[in-house]
């Protein structure tokens, strides 16, 4: 009986969770198939999806495993430009939308899934915070490197050059040219697939594949990891395997944010997936609470909607700014203030893992 | 009787320092074994060697007749050692249950994919960590409290929270490093009943640092003396205790 009230008790609150979610969708679905939605609304609803997915994903690595990572946006332009890619190739043989976007999000997340293990494999194995460097790195060349990828294709096939020198070069029959990925101008002619629904339907996947993970033996050795690895390593813990279970995922759904935001534009550069990006993203995780996935998701939407919205407010716009900032920092004192946060707690009926605690791994062991 | 530890000049030294210099000794199994000495004197450091967090710069150590020298923590706890912490490391942000849970991981199966999409095995399998974690917690009368944050007990029950923890892999042999630090004397007391249950019940062998004497000499059958990382005594625990070289060494001349 004690057993079923603990498992209840997760369980309640991930239902909580998909409630908000469940609820936030039907009110804008409503709210657009009855034409109330601006255009700016509407034109909104992709990107919010987008982030609250990079929101989620990017918790998973800094919350629950406890690792700082500063390029998700790395990530997202992998998944951006292998679903793009893809749709582009397919688009003519696979006319139908509700197979051929599915396929472009499994391999725009696999392919950001499988960066994310060859990054991962040499940085999770060290001791330390190396990830948080080696990430922010990682973001800078896969955006350099997608700034400069030409691929084209004619009568003869593909054609790779990294470069606009070397891509002058290629000889190409005038008549079947078609470019594909056209360096820093990116790529054009994605087909518009994204829509809220496809938005929110992956942001419920995310969610359930992320907070079932965590409810589960691979995600308590994970969070293990995070409170204590000497004390994981003496239960027998694999620290590397688990590490990178937790990254690996985390870049996959990056990847499947980045197809869902790529589908929604009709070019997409890679410049768009730049530092900043990134820290907007740990923004979000920070102020929805390191390690709350329905913080994550609500600090996502409040934070994308709001300059957006304040734009719009005819002479607020000119405090726009201003107005986001004391947002950024009533929402930092709320979280760090453990009365202003119990206070809080109750009206948003938000629940948090607790705060991450500074490590403190000294160098003996005792 | 068969032996369960074996070391064999067993030393690490930390650039020139010996702290630990050839430590010999043999625990054989169901004993309860007290490795005591003053502070500094290599303790803890021994117990890095046995659970593979330090390797060992001489010597070697046996776990049922199979040495385990330069073996990884990790494979060291599936092979059949576990340890508490002196400073106590439990998952602070994690409940009781999930910190025995996390014990458990290795005994039980089940795959990230099948806890992801909820297959079957996911279900009957949690149930029965469920059941085994609160068995092991009723051992040590922490049940009632396996919702708690684990960080949010009281220190003398965070204590037996890692005990029960290291149970939880099923070893062969707990190594505790000073089990009743920071408790009063009836917890204490308490503690020790608990030790000899869990030696008797689960047929455990146990190596224990300890400060309080009183501790060791009520429960411990053996005794090894560190002082300065080599052996000053060894034998049965009244004996060792009354040895006039022991008594110098702790007194501190
Ligand atoms: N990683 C390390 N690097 C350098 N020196 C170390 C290291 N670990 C331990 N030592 C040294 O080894 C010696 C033994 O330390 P250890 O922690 O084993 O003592 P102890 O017997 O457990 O003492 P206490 O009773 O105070 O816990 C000390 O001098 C300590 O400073
Ligand atoms: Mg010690």
């Amino acid at each position: 009986m004690k057993t079923l009230n603990t498992m209840n008790k997760t369980s309640k609150n991930n239902f909580i969770t998909y409630g908000i979610v469940l609820a936030i969708f039907i009110f804008c679905a409503v709210y657009i198939e009855t034409d109330m939605a601006t255009f700016l609304f509407k034109g909104l609803m992709v990107p919010i999806c987008v982030n609250v997915i990079l929101a989620v994903s990017l918790n998973l690595t800094v919350g629950i495993l406890g690792e700082l990572s500063l390029g998700h946006a790395g990530f997202m332009c992998v998944g951006a430009f292998a679903g793009s890619f893809f749709s582009m190739m397919t688009q003519e043989t696979l006319t139908s939308v509700w197979i051929r976007f599915p396929l472009a999000f499994i391999i725009g997340g696999l392919s950001a899934a499988f960066i994310g293990l060859l990054v991962g494999i040499p940085v999770l194995r060290l001791r330390g915070d190396y990830l948080a460097i080696v990430t922010l790195a990682f973001c800078e060349i896969i955006k350099n490197i997608m700034n400069n990828l030409y691929i084209a294709k004619d009568i003869n096939g593909l054609h790779f050059a990294i470069g606009v020198g070397a891509y002058n070069e290629i000889e190409f029959d005038a008549a079947s040219k078609q470019v594909l990925i056209n360096g820093a101008m990116g790529i054009t002619g994605t087909p518009n697939d994204s829509n809220y629904f496809w938005g929110f339907a992956l942001i419920f996947i995310t969610l359930i594949v992320i907070l079932n993970l965590v409810n589960s033996r691979t995600g308590r050795a994970i969070m293990s990891i995070r409170d204590n690895r000497i004390a994981a390593e003496s239960v027998g813990i694999n620290i590397t395997k688990h590490k990178l279970i937790a990254f690996v995922i985390s870049a996959f759904f990056a990847g499947v944010a980045g197809v869902l935001y790529s589908h929604n534009l009709s070019s997409v550069i890679a410049t768009k997936f730049d530092y900043n990006y990134s820290i907007l993203v740990l923004v979000f995780v920070v102020l929805g609470g390191i390690g709350s996935m329905r913080g994550s998701v609500i600090a996502a939407i409040i934070l994308t909607a709001l300059p957006e919205f304040l734009r719009d407010i005819g002479n607020l716009s000119d405090y726009r700014m201003l107005i986001y900032a004391i947002l950024l920092i009533a929402m930092m004192l709320i979280n760090n203030n453990d009365y202003l946060h119990q206070m809080t707690q109750g009206v948003l009926g938000k629940f948090r893992l607790g705060k991450k605690s500074k490590k403190n791994e000294q160098e003996g062991v005792s | 009787m068969s032996v369960m530890l074996e070391t064999k000049n067993l030393g690490i030294s930390f650039g020139g320092l010996k702290a630990v210099d050839g430590l010999s000794l043999s625990i054989e199994k169901g004993q309860l074994y007290g490795l005591i000495g003053p502070n500094g004197a290599g303790k803890t450091t021994a117990f890095n060697l046995l659970t593979g967090v330090y390797k060992p710069t001489m010597g070697n150590f046996f776990l049922d007749g199979e040495k385990l020298t330069g073996m990884s923590t990790i494979e060291i706890n599936k092979k059949g050692v576990a340890r508490t912490f002196q400073n106590i490391r439990l998952f602070k942000q994690m409940s009781v249950l999930d910190n025995v849970k996390v014990g458990l991981h290795n005994n039980f199966e089940y795959t990230a994919a099948e806890g992801i999409f909820r297959l079957p095995r996911h279900a009957k399998v949690e149930k029965q960590m469920n059941e085994k974690a609160i068995e092991l917690l009723d051992v040590f009368g922490l049940a009632g409290e396996k919702d708690r944050l684990s960080s949010n007990l009281p220190y003398g029950k965070q204590r037996k929270l890692e005990i029960a923890r290291a149970l939880a892999t099923s070893p062969k042999l707990l190594l505790l490093d000073e089990p009743a630090a920071g408790m009063n004397p009836q917890e204490t007391q308490e503690l020790m009943d608990t030790i000899r249950f869990v030696r008797d019940h689960f047929d455990m062998t146990i190596l224990l640092i300890e400060h309080d004497m009183k501790l060791v000499a009520g429960i411990c059958e053996e005794v090894t003396v560190l002082n300065f990382g080599t052996v000053l005594a060894q034998g049965e625990t009244s004996s060792v205790l009354q040895n006039p070289e022991v008594v110098k060494a702790y007194l501190g001349d």
